[in-house]
């Protein structure tokens, strides 16, 4: 058996020498830093993550009917009819969920050691366009079921774009192809979200990885591992990603299956935080749900462009709170990359921003309803209070990227000593 | 580092075990895929068995019912016609209609209900390649047999039956017509689709 | 001869199972804050159990006899019910369709639309998915709340749906329910202070609590006929993603010897 694989190995690779220095050059001998802890995770479950929704997609593309008269009964029939159709659309709705848990995890790792930092500038960049297209691939994943909450939130979200000076309602009416959401905004929205969309998001990921790999990864320590190698070459402080990463991420794979497991199986709603209970509604453009609200990975987003009571400049706020992340390599100035060797300053602002971004979730998520009369009492100004917390908020937010200009540009910023080697618990 | 003392025999188990686990787990998580290409509930109900009332089919007539996407017919056959069956015995493929293409309670001469001979319910699609024979009952010559007793002739590829739906020699087609699971409802009904109970 | 790795490090095993433990356990914490948040505020808990065939059974006779008139629960087929509450074909087709249906058939109310619309203002809603939209808490508390009001068009009010174009469908079971008012705030409307049972109906208090827990559960049920495929089942998918987990571990562990 061994002989027959050597055979066809010998056989491929005389016809296409390159494919064997590949695998080596991208996984056993791929050095990767040995001090990858648990933030390091993520990458490889966002892989996990995106293969689970293109195949669990593939199947629910087979028996969901894109159409304003027969999207919401299709999905009705995958879950009712359909044999274990109920499973394959769990997995897939709490697949797009987690995809967005592991991909702001993701992000924050990248923050927290100046994984964006030179050269890995391209891979931040890359990084920032797979979250952009994987948030309109969520949106509009969102609308397909065509339930209220579908309806109501492509027409909120769709309207947004009617901000844009001169062109503005043009161009809201030609993405929806109607003068409401309707029948035609969904078949296009299907045929993005099941082609278009995905093979850009697999081939920015190849990108991603492949400007990764040039340059090699980061580590929690920000140590340069090219500085020191053996006498072969490797790196000291490097192992060879294949086996022990691949270990290990099959390890770190288990564990989160379990976490998915208990939710397709115990709680697939999540409470309406992972499938919302007025989209169990069918679409009505004559009734609007009692709240409309994104899925909760918008609510950020969303909250910012609510707390600004001018449309024009809410929705310039959204679009800014995203474009500012693309500036983040240019904004820190620092040549510390990991938040164990950086100043005080740096920590606080860190930290600060991460709650805040919570905290914007929070209120996108209508938690100001329930929240702020339990604070400050029943008769509470809940708009009010919420509008001017939110411009505090915002202050933070975007203070965060201007603190970290200034902090690093200044040289305020006092690091300590970033040592030689990673340093590990062992 | 540390590579004096690497128990590569406990590697070996501890990978082949994982592997395995892995993947009896990869296989069982794609069963759920593949099951759902199987007819979906809404498929099963719309193939369930069908009513039809025979009250009006005259001896020689011929009615035709839906089922499962499928022509069923149902012939009220004459007592001539019953009678050529054993005539034509000789020039069959499968007259004892061995192969299984019928319920157990049809595997006889008149391919039906021993009770009720002269209905014949039988699927009218040709075994051959899916084509809908020709209903020919008449017994006289005909231009494909000069011998014809009656039965079912299909004009894609020339393939004749008798009247009891059994194939004969010297045509392309396979196997006797399929006759379904059917059974009476009194005596004016058959409901396509299920045995009578306690038979086959 | 080379120590063994756990004395090298005799704590990793302990410390990665802790790390393990604590992560699902605050995991669970939040699955099951979500979850209860999912319930209504001040909404009493309908505390139902779809697992339970004989609540199930008794929830679809109250649907069949008390709603079904009205309303449909299109999404469902009879043979399903046949199915999943353990009564055999002949039971479902003779003590719930009333309809004249078949076995595979969509469960679909006689109610002609038209007509619904002049009686009670509006056509009688599909039921199939309230028991996800709503919760099942709403429509407990939902179908316990009904009270006289002889200013509705149909005679009846809703304290969890006010003006709520539907009467009372349980009133002969429940009994007469009114309201005592409460004065409202100068420029308001009176506001409903407290509920109570004016004519006792057919059922005591106890009685009633379980007919309406029951047709919440079917309700529940028929909003999402999977649950009770999905909870039998995640207990061995979760048993073996431990065991492949725990697997993937000790392989782990094994290679990382060779690391520092």
């Amino acid at each position: 058996m061994a002989k027959l694989f050597s055979t066809i190995g010998d056989w491929i690779t005389e016809r296409s020498p390159g494919l064997m220095p590949m695998y080596r050059k991208h996984m056993s001998e791929y050095y990767a830093p040995k001090n990858f802890n648990f933030w390091y995770y993520f990458g490889s479950l966002a892989m996990l993550v995106l293969v689970n929704q293109l195949l669990t997609g593939i199947f629910l593309t087979m028996f969901y009917k894109p159409g304003a008269a027969t999207a919401f009964d299709s999905v009705e029939y995958i879950m009712r009819d359909v044999e274990w159709g109920w499973l394959i659309r769990y997995m897939h709705s709490t697949g797009a969920s987690m995809f967005f848990l592991v991909v702001y995890l993701h992000m924050f790792r990248s923050l927290m050691y100046g994984s964006y930092k030179k050269p890995r500038e391209l891979v931040w960049l890359l990084g920032m366009l797979i979250f952009l297209a994987l948030m309109a691939e969520g949106f509009m994943g969102y609308v397909l079921p065509w339930g209220n909450m579908s309806f109501w939130g492509a027409k909120v979200i769709i309207s947004l774009f009617g901000a844009i000076p001169l062109i503005g309602d043009t161009l809201v009416q030609w993405i929806m192809g109607d003068y409401n959401p309707a029948d035609a905004t969904l078949n296009r929205f299907f045929a993005l979200h099941v082609v278009a969309l995905p093979l850009v998001l697999l081939l920015l990921v190849v990108l991603h990885l492949g400007a990764l790999h040039e340059v090699g990864s980061n580590n929690p320590d920000g140590v340069d591992i090219k500085k020191k190698k053996n006498e072969r070459g490797v790196p000291l402080d490097g192992i060879g990603f294949h086996p022990y990463y691949t270990v290990k991420d099959m390890f770190g794979a288990g564990f989160f299956l379990i976490l998915c497991a208990f939710i397709i199986f115990y709680q697939p709603t999540l409470g309406g935080w992972f499938l919302e209970g007025d989209n169990f509604i069918p679409a009505n453009n004559l009734v609007t749900p009692a709240e409309i609200k994104p899925v909760w990975y918008f609510t950020p987003f969303y909250a910012i462009l609510r707390v600004i009571p001018s449309k024009g400049f809410g929705v310039l706020a959204m679009f800014a709170s995203i474009v500012v992340l693309f500036l983040v390599p240019w904004l820190d100035r620092s040549p510390v990359k990991s938040i164990r060797y950086r100043g005080l300053g740096f920590k606080i602002a860190l930290t600060l921003f991460a709650i805040t971004f919570l905290l914007f979730g929070a209120i996108g998520a209508g938690k100001s309803a329930e929240w702020i009369p339990a604070i400050f009492g029943a008769d509470a100004d809940v708009s009010g209070i919420e509008m001017h917390f939110g411009w505090f908020l915002l202050l933070i937010y975007f203070g965060f990227f201007i603190f970290l200009w200034a902090y690093t540009h200044f040289g305020y910023e006092k690091t300590k000593p970033v040592p030689e080697r990673v340093t590990t618990h062992a | 580092m540390a590579n004096e003392g690497v128990n590569q025999g406990r590697r070996r188990f501890l990978t082949a075990t994982t592997a395995v686990v892995g993947g009896a787990g990869a296989i069982a998580a794609a069963i759920p895929f593949i099951k759902s290409w199987e007819p979906s509930a809404r498929a099963k109900n719309a193939g369930a068995p069908v009513l039809a009332d025979i009250s009006k089919v005259e001896p020689g007539q011929r009615l035709t019912v839906g089922w499962r996407g499928q022509p069923v017919w149902i012939i009220n056959r004459t007592p001539s016609l019953l009678a050529t069956l054993p005539a034509v015995e000789a020039r069959l493929k499968d007259p004892k209609s061995e192969l299984d293409q019928q319920p157990k309670f049809a595997q006889n001469e008149t391919r039906s209900l021993k009770d009720k001979p002269q209905w014949f319910v039988v699927i009218g699609i040709c075994t051959h390649l899916g084509c809908s024979p020709d209903y020919v009952p008449e017994i006289k010559p005909e231009p494909f047999d000069p011998e014809w007793k009656g039965g079912f002739f299909c004009p894609c590829h020339k393939s004749r039956y008798d009247i009891a739906g059994r194939v004969f020699q010297g045509v392309p087609a396979p196997a006797n017509l399929v006759v379904p699971p059917y059974k009476f409802v009194g005596d004016k009904q058959i409901m396509i689709g299920v045995n009578p109970e306690g038979a086959a | 001869m080379r120590e063994s790795s756990l004395m090298r490090s005799p704590m990793s095993l302990r410390n990665a199972a802790i790390k393990c433990a604590s992560a699902l356990l605050a995991f669970a914490a939040f699955a099951g804050i979500a979850a209860a948040a999912e319930e209504g505020e001040g909404l009493k808990s309908a505390q139902t159990n779809v697992m339970n065939t004989a609540s199930l059974q008794r929830g679809a006779r109250t649907y069949f006899n008390y709603c079904s008139g009205c309303h449909s629960i299109k999404y469902m087929n009879y043979a399903r019910l046949s199915d999943d509450l353990k009564l055999s074909p002949e039971e479902v087709l003779t003590n719930f369709a009333f309809t004249g249906a078949r076995i595979g058939d969509q469960i679909v109310s006689n109610m002609p639309a038209g007509g619904s619309q002049q009686w009670f203002g509006k056509t009688p809603p599909d039921l199939s998915l309230e028991g996800r939209a709503k919760g099942a808490d709403w429509i407990y508390n939902y179908l316990r709340s009904f009270y006289v009001d002889p200013t509705a068009l149909v005679g009846w009010n809703n304290t969890v749906f006010p003006n709520a174009s539907m009467p009372n469908p349980l009133w002969e079971l429940q009994g007469m329910q009114t309201a005592h008012m409460a004065p409202g705030k100068p420029g308001e409307p009176p506001t409903v202070e407290k509920l109570e049972i004016a004519h006792p109906g057919r059922q005591s208090a106890s009685e009633f609590e379980e007919t309406t827990r029951d047709l919440t559960a079917f309700l529940q049920y028929v909003g999402e006929p999977a649950a009770l495929q999905r909870q039998p089942l995640g207990v061995w998918v979760i048993l073996y993603l431990a065991l492949f987990t725990f697997l993937a571990w000790l392989l782990k562990h094994e290679y990382w010897k060779d690391v520092h």
